[in-house]
């Protein structure tokens, strides 16, 4: 079991660790300044935070294995923008929205997922960046829009553990595409989605689609989840076909989700009321978990905030260990809570940090 | 020379440099800092050579308007402050 954690906040990038009796917050890193993802990356033990600094643009640092200090590295950077384009986006990193390692094969790569809509990859640790032009250059990213920021994102990046060369990333509001040769080429691969904030001859285009989150199975990686922002999908073909599951109890809207390692039939929601009003269904706090596959859900609330509680966790803001028990989630107004036994209940962690936009276990 | 005073505020992440320049604008100028000085550029510019959103330049008192060329003169005793805009937080 996981015993320290991270949380990127707002106001710096927190660690939380675990003693024999309960969780603690511990360390504090760029204490201010916006940390807008972190990823632990399992293959050398390195930690990296993504900042994104109100002034000065998006950054990027490395906490190397054994090391006290961190080392700012090359952030992601578009390359210059054609005189001649007649692209409406602007070629300029807003934010670093998600961070993933390589496969195990592949030491040193690195996935960046930016704000508008750019994949980086990296083959040497984050000492360097290029953007991965296929995908910036389908055509269908003309269709691409913005989905909670002015321009889109891309804010999951699922690497196949099959086969490193196979990665799914989600947009919003982009849709799911696919490579299988490493970012050389990609499909779309949001078909059966529905977005109901289109017009109802473009509600089934793929490239419209707003998966606020996809995450996959490491165990069963052909089985994907997606917290959609009208509804819940799962698939069950690696995102060839995507079915909407309408069984959670209380609300299908929301924006994280994760998925157990090894079952994909299990995943955890955290709903919110809806998009119009997004606060915890009756200002209380639920997480939904589903063991069969989204046929059923049951609603755990033990430990969390019932009354009077307006906490949003947004994309990154949930989290499981790989064993599949524990889970850590941090929401928009500073409340960080964990549960050991699969969500049935919950112990918390802090609900005054600064608001959390992203957890992942070390 | 002239003189670009840069925010203390970038101490945070590195050492802020004193930079005197006999560039006669301010792109040519912001160019010798970043000859001497790589990793400001990043934070000054963003990746299309354009002045950041939330980053503001005065020279001899007078906020310059101009973010992308950065041509605004400069005279030999100028000085240039590189500031950031309130409006980033």
């Amino acid at each position: 079991m996981s015993d320290r954690a991270y949380l990127a906040t707002r106001k710096g990038l927190f660690e939380i660790y675990r003693t024999h009796e309960a969780w603690h917050v511990d360390r504090q890193h760029f204490l201010g300044d916006p940390v807008s993802m972190v990823l632990p990356d399992r293959r050398d033990g390195t930690l990296y935070a993504a900042l994104s600094l109100g002034h000065f643009g998006s950054k990027l640092h490395r906490l190397d294995p054994g090391a006290i200090e961190w080392v700012e590295i090359a952030a992601p950077a578009f390359p210059p923008k054609p005189d001649d384009s007649e692209d409406k986006v602007e070629w300029a990193v807003k934010q670093i929205w998600s961070l993933a390692a390589g496969g195990p094969d592949q030491p040193g790569v690195l996935w960046a997922g930016t704000l508008p809509g750019g994949l980086f990859r990296s083959n040497d640790r984050g000492d360097s960046w290029q953007l991965v032009e296929p995908l910036w250059n389908i055509p269908e990213r003309a269709q691409w829009m913005g989905g909670g920021y002015d321009v889109p994102g891309i804010h999951s990046i699922c690497v196949d553990p099959r086969d490193s060369r196979s990665v799914l990333v989600g947009v919003s509001c982009g849709g799911a595409w696919l490579t299988n040769d490493g970012g050389g080429s990609w499909a779309p691969r949001a078909k059966g989605m529905v977005a109901s904030y289109m017009p109802p001859e473009l509600a089934e285009v793929e490239a419209v689609q707003d998966p606020h989150r996809i995450v996959r199975c490491a165990g069963e990686p052909d089985k994907l989840w997606c917290q959609h922002h009208n509804g819940i999908w799962r698939s069950v073909d690696n995102g060839a076909n995507w079915t909407e599951v309408r069984a959670d109890p209380l609300s299908n809207f929301g924006f994280a989700t994760a998925v157990h390692p090894k079952n994909g039939e299990t995943a955890w929601f955290v709903p919110a009321e809806a998009d119009s009003r997004r606060v915890p269904p009756r200002a209380a706090l639920a997480v939904t978990r589903t063991i069969d596959g989204g046929e059923s859900f049951t609603a755990w609330r033990g430990g969390l905030p019932q009354q009077h509680c307006y906490d949003l966790v947004y994309r990154h803001g949930l989290a499981v260990s790989d064993d599949g028990r524990l889970l850590l989630m941090g929401s928009t107004t500073g409340g960080a809570w964990l549960s050991e036994d699969g969500g049935g209940q919950w112990q918390t962690v802090s609900t005054t940090l600064p608001p959390i936009y992203a957890v992942s276990f070390a | 020379m002239a003189q670009l005073i840069f925010t203390q505020q970038l101490g945070r992440f590195m050492t802020v440099p004193q930079v005197e320049t006999d560039a006669a604008d301010l792109r040519g100028a912001l160019d010798q800092a970043f000859g001497a000085h790589p990793r400001l550029r990043g934070y000054v510019l963003d990746e299309q050579g354009r002045l950041r959103e939330n980053v503001v330049i005065f020279v001899d008192g007078q906020r310059t308007r101009e973010r992308e060329r950065l041509n605004d003169a400069l005279a030999p005793l100028s000085k240039v402050y590189i500031l950031q805009a309130l409006s980033g937080g």
